[in-house]
């Protein structure tokens, strides 16, 4: 459904996004995960023909995004950053609008309005103006200007952002219903969310895509060593001499707490039954024994500080490289 | 119902539901009343003037003393009040991020130019529309040739749409509405200034092109009451070349 392909996107001498590429098939929902200035949302700007990319296709629905642009609008849902309101409407009105510019009239438009609306429990304040709906009532009214049209492709840049729990959690409900019939790319920089609504997951840094898989297959991936968190109730001097002792141990942390240690292991070595032993034979009395695995965060912060290491490689050959893009 | 209209109508709601409508339109009527006043009340006093130099009563032309001098002072007037009417028009897009959300959807900067361009003029003609209550109450009290009011109509409505455009242009460059204002009066004092840049050079080929390019003379014209295709060709292009600066304007902002 959408095709990326190398797209970089330059401001000045600055890169935004650098050689993107990336695909989303057809029901499918892709969580773009990044910090914030990552070039998350100069992707979707792209995709959405707000503006072009310097380089590179980009197709939605088959259609090019510089050369259709009007027919790529069509397929599209887009909710941007800030919800794109106006304050002077009232929620009718405003999605009336919408779906006037959408080509919608009659029947289609009134039953496509109600529909929103319901979907997003927006019915207490259909006839209020905007100007004076709360943050999270804005936000909604946003998503529901993107769902109106029912498009194959919905871009939503931070669809929970201002949201309360409880409808955080709606939301993301409303997103995973919307998967196999709508395909979906959104934007967050909070993990669960992406592990909770996403087949999919984009890592992206400082405009380069540094992972790409399902949330489970990523953490596995990035997971060096086996991680066991081991608490004891007694805890002689010797002991951490004495666990480092193990065939296959690499390194034995302090956990937190007293007690608690954090045993590192070779990969594919399941430890812990050796691990009992040895604290069961020594009377330590243990309390606590589990592995540990690596949470998306983990993986996450570890990608993106590995990539502070070769960030100084990366400056020197965008700015070696853009004299030579100035003269072309 | 096309982009367009619904573009029309969403501007034509936000300028009623906002209090802008209401202030420049009362400052707009108010104005044109005061000064229908004043020049009303001159020519009273030069027509009791007259009388008593003449003994018996006075023919005065309310054409030439009237309406001409009201309609040469509505230049002023719309200098200063229609780029407070246009400068939200795009500024006020950028700043609420909705400016996105128009050129992500599905519809040419055309129409969106278009349609912001055809619901302010048509506030504009609303006021103006307003302002012929004053020939109207005149007519019950004296006579006067009207041909001459139609034409300085004319001449208003072709000068108000000549300011739009350029208050439209200014409000597409910026995202702060002062700014907005204060470039488009920037500019309709620099077209105006230009006759007089124009004049400097006398009765020469030079001197004649520079002060065709400001509306003065063409707008001069048309409150005498002769119509001159030139002087529509003027405003009419002048129009043109303002929309297609904006849509330019718009355009290039995707490139930023």
């Amino acid at each position: 459904m959408i095709d990326v392909h190398n797209i970089t996107k330059r401001y000045g001498h600055h890169t935004a996004i650098d050689r993107v590429t990336f695909s989303v098939a057809k029901g499918e929902v892709l969580a773009f995960l990044g910090p914030n200035g990552a070039g998350k949302t100069t992707t979707m700007r792209i995709l959405t023909c707000f503006m072009p990319a310097t380089e590179g296709t980009a197709r939605v629905a088959g259609f090019d995004c510089t050369d259709h642009p009007l027919e790529v609008k069509r397929q599209i849902g887009y909710l941007p950053e800030t919800p794109p309101v106006y304050q002077e409407l009232t929620v009718t009105e405003y999605l009336t609008f919408v779906g006037q510019l959408r080509g919608m009239a009659g029947p289609t438009l009134t039953s496509a309005l109600d529909q929103s609306i319901g979907r997003l429990e927006l019915g207490a304040v259909r006839h209020r103006l905007i100007g004076n709906l709360s943050r999270g009532y804005r936000q909604r009214v946003g998503l529901a200007q993107a769902l109106l049209h029912d498009p194959p492709v919905l871009i939503l840049d931070e669809p929970t952002v201002g949201l309360d729990p409880k409808q955080i959690i709606e939301i993301r409900e409303l997103i995973k219903s919307l998967a196999g019939s709508h395909s979906v790319i959104l934007s967050t920089h909070i993990l669960p969310e992406a592990t909770a609504v996403c087949q999919r997951v984009v890592i992206i840094n400082k405009g380069r895509i540094v992972a790409e898989d399902t949330p489970e297959q990523l953490s596995a991936r990035l997971r060096q060593s086996e991680k066991i968190s081991l608490t004891l109730k007694f805890c002689p001097a010797d002991c951490e001499t004495k666990l480092r002792a193990i065939r296959g141990v690499l390194q034995v942390l302090p956990g937190q707490g007293g007690g608690t240690f954090l045993i590192e292991c070779e990969l594919g070595r399941d430890l812990r039954d050796e691990l009992a032993r040895v604290a069961v034979m020594n009377q330590w009395g243990l309390l606590e024994l589990r592995t540990v695995s690596m949470t998306l965060e983990d993986v996450f912060l570890q990608l993106t500080r590995h990539e502070d290491h070769s960030t100084e490689t990366t400056e020197t050959t965008v700015s070696m490289a853009s004299p030579e893009n100035q003269d072309r | 119902m096309t982009p367009v209209q619904a573009i029309i109508g969403k501007e034509l709601r936000i300028y009623f539901v906002s209090p802008i409508v209401y202030v420049v339109g009362a400052v707009f009527l108010l104005i044109f009343g005061l000064l229908s006043y004043l020049y009303v009340g001159f020519a009273g006093a030069q027509a009791i003037q007259l009388m008593q130099m003449q003994g018996g009563p006075a023919q005065i032309n309310l054409n030439d003393l009237v309406f001409r001098n009201l309609f040469a002072s509505m230049r002023i007037v719309l200098v200063i009040i229609l780029p407070i009417l246009t400068m939200r028009l795009f500024a006020e897009e950028r700043k609420l991020r909705t400016f996105e959300f128009l050129l992500t959807s599905p519809l040419r900067v055309t129409d969106i130019v278009v349609g912001k361009f055809v619901s302010v003029f048509v506030i504009y003609l609303g006021l103006v529309g307003l302002t012929t209550l004053v020939p109207t109450i005149l007519m019950l009290f004296s006579d006067f040739d009207w041909n001459p009011i139609w034409t300085g109509y004319l001449g208003m409505v072709l000068l108000g749409a000549l300011f739009l455009s350029v208050g439209l242009f200014a409000s597409a460059v910026t995202e702060n509405q002062i700014v907005a204002a204060f470039v488009s009066f920037g500019m309709l004092l620099t077209i105006w200034l230009i006759a007089g840049l124009g004049s400097l050079f006398g009765d020469t080929t030079a001197g004649h092109l520079i002060s065709y390019l400001s509306y003065m003379e063409h707008y001069e014209r048309l409150v005498r009451g002769l119509i001159d295709t030139s002087d529509l060709v003027y405003f009419g292009s002048g129009l043109v070349l303002m929309l297609f600066l904006t849509h330019r304007v718009v355009e290039s902002t995707r490139w930023k």
